[in-house]
């Protein structure tokens, strides 16, 4: 090849087998015939790759970096301009430049928790049902296809068959027990959510379930225990940690859904004063009201509600993952 | 002592029905909706349905042609861009597993996929629609990222379980790496990845939250990616909670075609998975 090639194309990237061979230690007999020209393109080619690849990886890195920096930057105003204040100041009016935070924060705990107060057993009895009565068959196998299935419903469809079904029966809940039954509100959105969350914890419990080692559980019946014994002394404490890490991820998933419970908690900016009264979650006054905030604190202080449900679920999910890998290995 | 066995056998009994009671009414919600869902908008589903635009309340005939077009459009262009980086970005990680930009990396695409689509919406608000307006190409971006570390993982965990002697008998026969990647590996694992792409595809054709601000909506057919765009589930949520019956309606039918896509690609991806037995 009558060009050197490129130095920097053959510098080595740290992950390389060493497979790259440089174009001066090759013999000069062999070097301009068609065979070593073929070669040396195959190996620019193999370093464009190798290079793109890392590009591409470095992006991901990048791309999250961004996210989080970008966040940070722009609710820098309302920071600035309201202080720590803003998280628990409990009036929100656009109107008078009022921003306190606390109603959605409170919204946003009462729902998600409420919701995965409700899911749990469903969701432990999924497991438990699948890991260890019957792992095998056609309809636990079809249990499981249709668990995971409602994952797979987009939420604003929740959102809109909550509206029309289930916000009548709960104000006919609402009235028959007493309370003010406006239908909407944070019970309502927490059953909707409590379907929603079912399969995350459902589906990693069934997996943690099903690695318990047999000789513990053979141990278990040698001794004398029923079925529910080995399942209560055996079972659960040796999956508790994956089972935890399994509610950790619904509850990531529940605060941040956004648009079923948008549509039926009745999205008012006051303090809720019980889990039937109507609300915000955080994710539910972004979706609302960030379009329409022209004025700059206004629009940041919204983005400061993203940066911290942002930062809320990225811990939540990190301890997951932890959870979970150290489990598994 | 015969009584307290009794009893303690009763109780697992007792325990077990108490599973698999609630282990099968997890599965009334989600029966409740499909039937619900199917029944209301079936019958809204005709021809002036999928060939018109929405018109005012009052005037019949109207339809959801816009929002199936633009739909069909984002999530083309999501794909587009979240497609190629996602496999990737997959090859990199299985294919780098000791290198620390690949932990990085790892980290990025475990918080990305936690990340509420809410604040993946606020993101490109900030950084396309603020400085551009509100166009249907800033929410194909949102939806790309929200897209990516589905294919990223689903690519990486099919990779990573084929066999090493397949690479390196490809390395073997002299195969330089990037097309022992392109020609060996990924053609083994493409029924994985292929799956991995449709569950993303399944995942974002239902998601409005990013496309609230990004978007937006829009009334008339329009094929403009630069310019605000209606797409199904944003047309859902817009008439959906309008009291109008006409309106709602089209809701219907737009939740029944958005219910079905969603439900036959999740479906095909599970027998995808089951027929090369990949796990995902």
């Amino acid at each position: 090849m009558a060009t050197p090639v490129n130095n920097e194309l053959l510098t080595r990237p740290d992950n390389t087998s060493g497979r790259v061979i440089s174009s001066s230690k090759l013999p000069d007999e062999v070097k301009g015939t068609k065979r070593v020209r073929r070669s040396h393109r195959q190996i620019r080619t193999e370093n464009v790759f190798r290079r793109t690849l890392i590009i591409v990886g470095l992006t991901m890195v990048v791309l999250v970096l961004g996210i989080l920096i970008t966040l940070i930057v722009q609710s820098t105003p309302s920071i600035k301009s309201l202080g720590a204040a803003y998280l628990w100041g409990k009036t929100w009016d656009p109107v008078r430049d009022i921003y306190g935070a606390l109603p959605f924060l409170v919204g946003t705990i009462l729902t998600s928790f409420l919701a995965l107060a409700i899911s749990i057993p469903f969701s432990f009895a999924v497991a438990i049902f699948l890991g260890e009565y019957y792992p095998k068959g056609w309809f636990p196998d079809l249990l499981k296809n249709t668990v995971e299935l409602i994952a797979a419903v987009p939420s604003v469809i929740y959102g809109f068959w909550g509206l029309a079904v289930l916000v009548p029966i709960v104000r006919s809940f609402e009235s028959s027990i007493g309370v003010s039954s406006i239908g909407y509100g944070i019970f309502s959105s927490s059953l909707i959510l409590a379907v929603m969350i079912i399969p995350y914890a459902a589906s990693l419990g069934r997996s943690m379930i099903q690695m318990v080692p047999s000789n513990l559980k053979e141990g278990a019946y040698a001794l004398g225990a029923t079925r529910w014994e080995v399942i209560r002394s055996v079972i659960l404490p040796y999956t508790k940690s994956g089972l935890f890490a399994g509610v950790l991820l619904s509850l990531g998933r529940a605060l941040g859904e956004t648009m079923a419970v948008t549509m039926v908690i009745g999205n008012t900016s006051f303090m809720p004063k019980n889990i039937f009264s109507t609300g915000n979650t955080m994710a539910s006054v972004i979706a609302n009201e960030l379009p329409e905030a022209d004025k700059t604190v206004y629009n940041s202080a919204l983005i400061e509600l993203g940066l911290v449900l942002f930062l809320v679920t990225v811990v939540i999910n990190m301890i997951g993952k932890r959870v979970i890998s150290r489990f598994t290995n | 002592m015969k009584g307290k066995i009794k009893y303690r056998i009763g109780k697992s009994g007792g325990f077990q029905l108490l599973t698999v009671i609630l282990a099968c009414s997890c599965v009334l919600p989600l029966i409740a909706i499909l039937v619900y869902i199917i029944r209301a908008g079936i019958t809204k589903i005709n021809w002036s349905f999928l060939t018109n635009v929405e018109k005012p309340v009052g005037e019949l005939g109207g339809g959801v042609i816009h929002a199936l077009v633009g739909s069909m459009l984002i999530i083309f262009f999501a794909s587009i861009i979240a497609i190629p980086i996602g496999i990737l970005c997959g090859i990199f990680l299985s294919e780098n597993k000791k290198s620390r930009l690949a932990y990085w990396c790892g980290l990025s695409v475990d918080i990305l996929q936690g990340v509420p689509s809410i604040v993946i919406g606020i993101v490109a608000y900030i950084w396309m629609v603020k400085p551009f307006g509100y166009s249907a190409f800033s929410g194909s971006a949102a939806l790309a990222v929200m897209m990516l570390p589905i294919i990223i993982r689903s690519t990486e965990e099919t990779l990573k379980m084929l066999p090493d002697s397949l690479r390196e008998a490809a390395f073997a026969l002299g195969m330089p790496f990037h097309r022992v990647i392109l020609k060996v590996i990924v053609p083994c694992g493409i029924s994985g990845i292929l799956s991995g792409v449709m569950l993303s595809v399944a995942r974002i054709a239902g998601e409005t939250a990013p496309l609230l601000f990004t978007a937006f909506g829009y009334q008339y057919l329009s094929t403009n990616m630069t310019k605000p765009m209606e797409t199904l589930p944003h047309l859902i949520f817009k008439y959906a909670v309008t009291p109008y019956k006409d309106w709602q309606d089209l809701a219907w039918g737009a939740s029944c075609i958005l219910l079905l896509f969603v439900l036959i690609l999740n479906i095909l991806t599970k027998l995808i998975t089951r027929k090369w037995k990949v796990q995902l």
